[in-house]
């Protein structure tokens, strides 16, 4: 049994944690906050290149590190842990897992060197208003290779050079890359994690190219997102434990009626309450991890899995973490609300819990089908 | 990050398979556990299985070899444990002898009684059960009012009195260690001494509980005047509390798997049960929003488990994680057993076995697991663990700890 980073990865982890704790204090964060027109931290961005974090799971031969998942998956627990604000997971995790997933080799030449080396900025624009995806929700449309639309919110939309975009080529939903340096206007929405920037992208005969099959972009999509959701469960453990260990720090320095407030039984199981789900959520994270670095047949479960889990313990986490800071935690002043404002950014960006759900009982009915 | 045994495990696990393969029970001799509340055909089959493992030293495998086991690694436990679960194998009434009780009379007895005990406990000849929670103490061990005091022959012999309640397998066991009140005068934790008894004594009463399951797992214990000799106190005087945190220490290994009615089941129980708009209940939303949470519990207790395997073959202590299991498992039976007897509307109140979906499985489930989450450290007392031991905080401030104990305030 070998279910846990190795000594490598772990080692890896740790140079990221101390990286990431010196370039990337929530006083950077709050730049972003606090600056309506910076969309992210520039400066952070390209020296998460420098460290090579962008390509960690991208091939060599496309200038890459070539690690692997595994390790990929240590650099997204960190950088949700300091709630990095940085086009990561729109970049790596979405258009970097699509590319490697279902790019030409032309595509793949031409973008992962880039996306490994910071140039390029992703985004995934597939929502066009309020409710579920589904084929009969995407309007946009490509046709001769042009797309024309309306998609919002797009995260990372204001800053990408490069978006995915759900749309329909003679009726059929497909996934289209789309270079964003002409024919698309961008609006720049307000949002409830203003550390993560977002735009309303308005396309008007920008240049498409189709990944994968036509007609099978709704398929695709899935593949992509089933990635992104494991990836993402583990920036979302690393938010969650950090919650934990404000909760926990705050509740071993506050007096009330004479006490600490860690020695009442109100608080301690609170505590202990977070502590179940963010190891429940971890488990799940790492199956998640074993099945995307190993392409395995369960990966549409273990990811729906992981992100569900994950998505439960950072909400939980965040919150009460406000909680146990009493009106101190409700200010501007105090970080626990990058971590609630995060939570809900990562548990909707791709599909809220209960698309999950519906999803993973999806699978298990076939599974379990006869 | 895989599933994959080292060399050194899968070599392991292939001479367990190949032990197993050619001694283990291909049919199951009896019925279920709750048969051995009963003794019978059951016992016998138990008994003759665990003396089989131990000839081949797999009864407990991390013991010392001069004490019957192999001098194996935890995770050569866990390897056997997980092979010989395959088979139709009797139930084990052994393991609070051999997980507490007599690891307690190894690190405290002299040679001769260890001598006397280790082998026939090891060889499931002679059952041990232990004597920790009272009446007036659950939660609170060290709350034990059963007392001993010395006989006033000049024997040096102890005479107990008292209750303990909640004692499994009390009524078929031989001996067991009991934690005794032997200074009131003292604060609680430091007026108690550990003793082993014979539970064949005449002053020693087992009476069943009646659960409010119905069943019987568990006894009421009464002493009466029970004559021990100075020499079966295991520890010094009055350090008995000591002595019970080496007991539970060696609490086993919670790497066992769930069992019972779970999300499987579920799923194919609301398969077959009319729902809303004459869909089966699997189509009904709330419904499949609960499946997936039970679901995405169990698999992460499934690989939190996997997490202490990984760390127990690394020859590393298990972290904290280990910790969480009982605690979602107790209150996830409980939610469950609920909600598939309260899918089937109406009809969900007939618990008839003959009647009730999964032969009245999910029923047992809603039963049972009130005392599943009581039993074995309360919910409550769990989070305080997790909230002390794991994360650090404070314990609880304690009006007790430095008040003689006869002075306390009892209640009822």
């Amino acid at each position: 049994m070998n279910f846990d980073f190795s000594d490598d990865q772990k080692f890896l982890k740790n140079e990221a944690r101390k990286f990431l704790e010196a370039n990337c204090p929530t006083s950077r964060v709050r730049k972003v906050l606090d600056d309506d027109a910076k969309a992210y931290d520039a400066e952070l961005w390209a020296a998460v290149a420098g460290q090579g974090w962008l390509g960690a799971a991208i091939p060599e031969q496309h200038g890459g590190l070539g690690l692997g998942h595994i390790e990929l998956c240590a650099i997204a627990e960190e950088l949700g842990r300091v709630v990095a604000p940085i086009p990561f997971a729109s970049t790596v995790y979405f258009l970097a897992e699509a590319l490697m997933l279902a790019g030409s080799d032309a595509q793949k030449a031409a973008l992962l060197p880039k996306i490994a080396a910071g140039e390029v900025i992703g985004c995934v624009a597939t929502s066009e208003g309020p409710g579920l995806l589904s084929a009969a929700a995407v309007h946009a449309s490509v046709s001769g290779g042009k797309l024309s639309g309306v998609k919002l919110p797009v995260t990372d939309g204001d800053i990408a050079t490069h978006a995915l975009v759900l749309a329909k080529e003679n009726g059929q939903p497909g996934l289209f890359l789309v270079e964003m340096s002409s024919g698309v206007t961008r609006e720049p929405l307000q949002t409830l994690d203003p550390t993560r920037d977002a735009a309303k992208l308005t396309f008007s005969g920008a240049s498409a190219e189709r990944l994968g099959a036509a007609g099978e972009g709704l398929a695709l999509l899935e593949q992509v997102t089933d990635r992104a959701a494991v990836l993402l469960a583990f920036e979302q453990c690393g938010g969650a434990d950090r919650c934990l260990e404000m909760a926990k720090a705050y509740a071993l320095e506050r007096y009330a009626f004479g006490r600490l407030i860690g020695s009442y039984q109100a608080i301690k199981h609170k505590l202990a309450d977070i502590y179940v789900k963010n190891e429940l959520a971890r488990s799940n994270a790492y199956y998640g991890a074993w099945a995307l670095n190993t392409n395995a047949p369960e990966l549409p479960i273990a990811a729906s899995a992981a992100r569900i889990a994950a998505s439960e313990a950072f909400w939980f986490g965040a919150k009460e973490n406000i909680q146990t800071h009493g009106g101190i935690g409700f200010t501007w002043e105090v970080d626990a609300h990058l971590y609630y404002r995060r939570s809900r950014q990562l548990s909707l960006v791709a599909g809220a819990p209960r698309v999950w759900k519906e999803r993973l009982v999806s699978h298990l009915e076939r599974r379990n089908a006869a | 990050m895989d599933f994959n045994d080292s060399p050194e495990e899968a070599a392991y696990r292939a001479e367990v398979r190949a032990w197993l393969e050619a001694n283990a029970p291909k049919t199951r001799t009896a019925g279920a556990a709750d048969e051995l509340e009963g003794g019978g055909d059951s016992m016998a089959a138990s008994k003759a299985w665990q003396a089989r493992k131990a000839s081949a030293g797999y009864a407990q495998i991390t013991w010392p070899k001069e004490w019957g086991g192999q001098g194996g690694t935890p995770i050569q436990q866990v390897i056997f444990n997980a092979e010989e679960a395959k088979y139709p194998v009797p139930p084990n009434p052994f393991q609070i002898g051999l997980g507490m009780c007599v690891p307690t009379v190894m690190a405290f007895a002299d040679a001769e009684t260890k001598t006397r005990f280790v082998g026939p406990a090891l060889r499931g000849e002679e059952i041990w059960c232990q004597l920790f929670s009272e009446p007036s103490g659950g939660s609170d061990v060290a709350a034990a009012r059963t007392k001993a005091v010395r006989a006033d022959d000049g024997s040096g012999d102890w005479i107990i009195s008292g209750q303990k309640v909640w004692t499994t397998g009390a009524q078929f066991s031989n001996f067991g260690i009991v934690i005794v009140r032997t200074d009131p005068e003292a604060p609680k934790h430091k007026g108690m001494t550990m003793f082993w008894v014979d539970m064949s004594d005449p002053g020693i009463e087992v009476r069943p509980i009646h659960q409010m399951s119905g069943g019987s797992g568990f006894n009421e214990v009464f002493f009466t005047d029970v004559r021990v000799k100075d020499s079966q106190r295991l520890g010094a005087v009055n350090d008995g509390w000591k002595v019970s945190l080496v007991t539970l220490m060696n609490e086993r290994l919670a790497v066992g798997g769930p069992s019972g009615a779970g999300w499987s089941q579920f799923l194919e129980a609301a398969r077959g049960i009319t729902g809303f708009d004459g869909a089966p209940v699997i189509k009904d939303q709330a419904v499949r929003e609960k499946l997936a949470d039970w679901y995405v519990q169990t698999k992460g207790l499934e690989h939190t488990r996997n997490r202490t395997m990984t760390a127990l073959s690394r020859g590393q202590t298990p972290g904290p994680e280990s910790s969480i299991g009982k605690v979602v498992a107790a209150v996830q039976m409980q939610e469950l057993g609920n909600a598939a007897v309260e899918m089937l509307d109406q009809y969900g109140i007939i618990n008839d076995p003959a009647l009730a979906p999964l032969k009245g499985g999910f029923h047992a489930s809603l039963m049972g697991a009130p005392g599943l989450r009581i039993a074995g450290g309360t919910d409550e007392i769990l989070k305080n663990i997790i909230a002390e031991r794991v994360l650090g905080l404070p314990g609880d401030i304690r009006v007790d700890k430095d008040v003689a104990f006869k002075d306390l305030p009892t209640g009822r």
